[in-house]
């Protein structure tokens, strides 16, 4: 799948009956990624980033303001509702909140079943309750609840519903917005297990939506990290972690909990100064300036592109002064990644 | 419309607990358990609410009123009268008395109920079906086909129940040749029609809280149509408030019908309704008060035992208690 | 024994619900001196709020029953004290935090008009006097401008801002003990920290006693001098932050710190610990945690197991913590 310049802008109106638009709320403003098959693209950012908006675009639950998205040879932007209809099959969702993500007068049945009535050519009627079965088990329910009702359920129970429901069409991509962040600590260990050996089984692609950094850092393979409707830098797991070159990845990853006490009072933490401006009056230039230590007279003129950093080829920054920084005093071998291009801190 | 009641005892700490001890760690042997649907649920919790049993009872007697008036009249014929009789009092042959044409109003009492719950149910599921269709399409799909029937809404809402009522019926005047039926349909029709805007209302309010919802949002994901969702997953989630709001207007309606009856527009001789008998009584308020008294006490009862079975109802259905 | 500042001793709290009686703290003992830190760690259910909820005195009852135990503060009762001198306690002496700052505060009053009633009525100040203490504690807690946005309503702060309101109105009469109950889960990462070190600035700045409540491992490793675990109602393992990390002593607290990814490392495949949290309406006999303990012998399914000293002020509630203790 690619993502080209994607763009979401949702117009501010004022009045009920003669609407006037007073402005646009930029939620998303041109994401461009690619996503390989097989891989775990974690997408992180803070709330309001823009990063639910993302999932639902490539969703296609909303229509892009622009851009494209193309996927196995169509543009999933551009679909008719019948063609997008069946291509559904292919992508699919889990969402965050255990509670309201499950319709709470059907069956458990009812609602890992209902992919199987609207894809009717998928399993043919007799085999349905069969295949709900499977998928209870698959997921690690017990397979005799089927004529359960959500309620009668605990939130990682529900969360394992819900991810019943998304596996159900065998699709290629699952889209996950923020699937573990509602759950306890000990069942969300239980579920991003769940999501790896899935993932194992059915040769699936995940498109890793949420705020956790270490959550993301554990599942993905790439990681791109959102401020204010764009991706300020995206690369492979290793080098986002352990090579930041973005002033806002660096604060970002510096602001999080290590579970450690030892080496508490050592650590640095950069501070940012502020909140996030508003999306519907962004920064001009760079967004992240406002916020920024390092922020030149160029940040405000010019928007920084997505530049590729590093001669691996992995790691993109929109940065006009990029520079590594290691912000988890990590102890991985240089040699790792090539550095020769990159400047140094 | 929300108890305050119901959001206190659901707030702060006990939510925290509930929220895991509810359903969690299902004990293996316990799947031989019956499912509990939350339908199942607010029915076992109105079996065991005072209120709801108490209105039910009396519901059941008005429902036997209805359908099998003989029953309780122990075969008398409401329409057999004996003009010496008129106007006198209570006695051991004639409980509730004698009326102006020396009808026995008991009887006629026990008749009267047939109109007015007719009138009371259809009128509701006249409302109930219109405005519960209008605002599902309204609230669903919003934009500019919920700015025109909000409008129309609006429009039918500013017409006050009893002037529209009365502008309808007294420009169908009956005809000499009137039965129960078509005078019921007409009131029915009346009512009908200016009541249908506040279920619209309570309609289109609920299904946009469940429109956004994520499990709509998740159907629309595995590429559910529009059809399908209202019909799985937004209707059923959206129809508690108007099952509330509908019984308590089913009271409304058949006090609105004794109204309009009461003021000679409704319900006409010799179609009998409490509404018609209390009209009728009205001349003679000093001398024979009982003429007015039954049929009043027995509609304050209808009324009240609907309006107390909505809130019965409201109270098993209250998501906040769950 | 020498007196603490809080001391929470053996404390049963219950609900009474329509399915029955909810256990939800079953002996819970903890201590707080000035200028400490103490975080009670636990998940959803597992009795941490509604402890600090005791100690407030804003426990819903019912269906909310205190069945035993004792709360000391400096020496006295909390539980058996009368409601007037209770009143000058809570939010004077021992002022709490939520984890909700859009709903905790009153959407139609200016933060202004909120923190200064805290000083007219406790302290009987004028209104004049109450704004400008008002200005004063928002600069300490470092809201920008604070002379312009006290006239603000709540509504037009950010979360983070809201959440230093809420530490402003909490810290404005010089309470000893602070509680904080999940005071940064609503927030982003970034302002997540702003507000942990503003709170432990606070702290050390008015050596007030804390308690944060939490199921944040990695907020904890951050602040806390000691922790309390606390699984179905029981604290099962208490130490101070270093011994807990790095020789936890109870299969649970194991459990959790091995199923935390870590930002600092990739990491193998996640320990997860089997099994779901009891329902608090039918705990598991013996030991409450023994369903899902990877430990499990026949002695935990028919025995409580007591709290056992590990080491010095190193506590785990568990039969078998020598062979489970590890580091």
């Amino acid at each position: 799948m690619q993502v080209k310049d994607v763009v979401k802008h949702y117009p501010l109106t004022r009045g009920i009956v003669f609407k006037k638009t007073i402005g646009q709320v930029r939620a998303v403003d041109g994401v461009s990624f690619d996503l390989h098959k097989g891989e775990t693209l974690g997408i992180v950012g803070e709330s309001g980033c823009g990063k639910s908006t993302l999932a639902r675009l490539i969703m296609r639950l909303e229509d892009p303001t622009a851009g494209e998205i193309w996927f196995e040879g169509e543009d999933m932007a551009h679909l008719g509702s019948k063609a997008l209809r069946s291509k559904r099959r292919d992508i699919q969702i889990v969402l965050q909140d255990p509670y309201t993500s499950l319709n709470p007068r059907m069956t458990v049945g009812d609602i890992v079943g209902e992919p199987f009535e609207i894809h009717t050519s998928v399993a043919p009627k007799g085999d349905r309750k069969k295949a709900v079965q499977d998928l209870l088990e698959v997921v690690g329910l017990n397979p005799e609840h089927i004529n359960r009702y959500p309620h009668q359920f605990s939130g990682g129970q529900r969360q394992r519903i819900g991810i019943a429901r998304g596996l159900a069409l065998r699709p290629k991509i699952i889209v996950c917005d923020e699937p573990v962040s509602a759950l306890d600590v000990s069942v969300q260990a239980q579920v991003i297990n769940l999501f790896e050996q899935l993932q194992d089984e059915f040769d699936l692609t995940y498109i890793f939506i949420a705020h956790d950094l270490s959550v993301v850092r554990h599942i993905s393979d790439r990681v791109g990290v959102m401020y204010l409707g764009k991706i300020v830098e995206i690369g492979d797991e290793a080098s986002i972690y352990e090579y930041p070159t973005h002033p806002y990845t660096q604060a970002l990853l510096s602001a999080v909990p290590v579970p450690d006490p030892l080496g508490r009072e050592g650590r640095r933490r950069i501070v940012l100064q502020g909140d996030v401006p508003s999306p519907a009056n962004p920064p001009s230039g760079c967004r992240f300036r406002t916020r920024c230590w390092k922020a030149q007279d160029i940040c405000a003129e010019q928007e920084p592109p997505l530049l590729q950093i590093g001669t691996k080829g992995g790691q993109y920054s929109a940065c006009h002064f990029p520079q590594v920084r290691d912000i988890l005093d990590n102890d991985v071998p240089t040699g790792a990644i090539d550095l020769s291009n990159m400047p140094k801190e | 419309m929300s108890d305050p009641n119901a959001s206190v005892s659901a707030a702060a700490p006990e939510t925290v607990e509930t929220e895991t001890y509810r359903g969690s760690s299902l004990p293996p042997e316990a799947s031989t358990e019956k499912p509990r649907s939350l339908w199942s649920d607010a029915w076992r919790e109105l079996r065991s609410s005072k209120i709801f049993i108490l209105s039910a009872i009396l519901i059941f007697f008005f429902l036997i009123m209805t359908f099998f008036p003989n029953l309780l009249t122990f075969g008398k014929d409401p329409y057999t009268c004996d003009l010496k009789l008129s106007r006198q009092g209570p006695s051991s042959t004639a409980w509730f008395g004698y009326d102006n044409n020396g009808c026995d109003v008991y009887t006629r009492t026990i008749y009267g109920a047939k109109a007015s719950i007719l009138v009371g149910v259809f009128a509701t599921a006249f409302a109930m079906l219109v405005g519960g269709f209008v605002g599902v399409i309204a609230g669903f799909f919003g934009g500019w086909v919920d700015s025109i029937l909000s409008r129309v809404t609006d429009i039918f809402f500013g017409i006050p129940l009893l002037l529209g009522g009365i502008l309808v019926l007294s420009s169908f005047p009956s005809t000499d040749n009137a039965n129960l039926y078509s005078e019921v349909g007409k009131v029915v029709l009346a009512l009908g029609i200016l009541g249908w805007t506040s279920m619209t209302r309570i309609m289109r309010s609920s299904v946009i809280q469940v429109r956004n919802a994520d499990f709509v949002i998740a159907a629309r994901a595995l590429g559910a149509t529009s059809g399908r969702i209202i019909r799985k997953h937004v209707v059923p989630n959206s129809l508690a408030p108007l099952i509330v709001v509908a019984t308590i207007s089913l009271g409304g309606y058949i006090g609105a019908e004794a109204t309009l009856s009461f003021l000679g527009l409704g319900l006409q001789p010799p179609v009998i309704s409490w509404g018609t008998m209390i009209n009728d009584a009205q001349p003679y308020i000093r001398v024979a008060p009982f003429m007015l008294f039954f049929p009043a006490i027995f509609l304050s009862v209808a009324v009240l035992s609907f309006i107390m079975l909505g809130d019965a109802v409201r109270e098993a259905l209250d998501p906040k208690l769950r | 024994m020498s007196e603490h500042l809080l001391d929470v001793d053996d404390l049963y709290v219950e609900f009474r619900t329509r399915d029955g009686v909810a256990e939800a703290i079953n002996g819970v003992s903890y201590t707080l001196d000035a200028g400490e830190t103490l975080a009670v760690l636990g998940e959803s259910g597992s009795g941490k709020s509604v402890t600090a909820q005791t100690i407030m005195g804003i426990l819903d009852m019912p269906p909310g029953f205190i069945t035993g135990g004792r709360i000391l503060y400096n020496g006295k009762d909390l539980l058996t004290m009368p409601e007037s001198e209770r009143q000058k306690i809570r939010g004077a002496e021992i002022a709490m935090i939520f984890q909700d700052s859009l709903s905790a505060l009153n959407p139609v009053f200016t933060v202004g008009d909120q923190i200064a009633e805290m000083f007219q009525v406790h302290r009987g100040m004028s209104k004049k006097e109450g704004m400008a203490k008002a200005v004063d504690l928002m600069e300490q807690v470092r809201i920008p401008g604070a002379k312009e946005r006290v006239k603000d309503y709540p509504h037009q702060f950010s979360g983070g801002m809201r959440q230093r309101i809420m530490i402003a109105m909490a810290i404005s009469l010089d309470p000893k003990v602070l509680i904080a109950d999940e005071p940064t889960t609503a927030l982003d990462v970034t302002v997540q920290a702003q507000i942990m070190d503003l709170l432990q600035d606070l702290q050390r700045e008015r050596n007030m006693g804390m308690i944060l409540i939490t199921h944040d491992l990695g907020v904890v490793a951050g602040v806390a001098d000691k922790i309390a675990v606390m699984y179905a109602g029981r604290i099962v393992e208490s130490a101070n932050v270093w011994d807990l990390y790095a020789k936890p002593a109870h299969p649970y607290t194991q459990g959790l710190l091995d199923s935390m990814p870590r930002v600092d490392s990739k990491g193998e495949e996640l320990y997860a610990i089997k099994g779901l949290p009891p329902s608090l309406l039918a705990l598991p006999p013996g030991c409450n945690f023994n369903p899902r303990c990877p430990h499990r012998r026949d002695k935990c399914v028919h025995e409580v197991p007591p709290t056992e000293e590990v080491a010095e002020d190193h506590t785990a509630a568990c039969f078998f913590w020598k062979e489970v203790a590890r580091g």
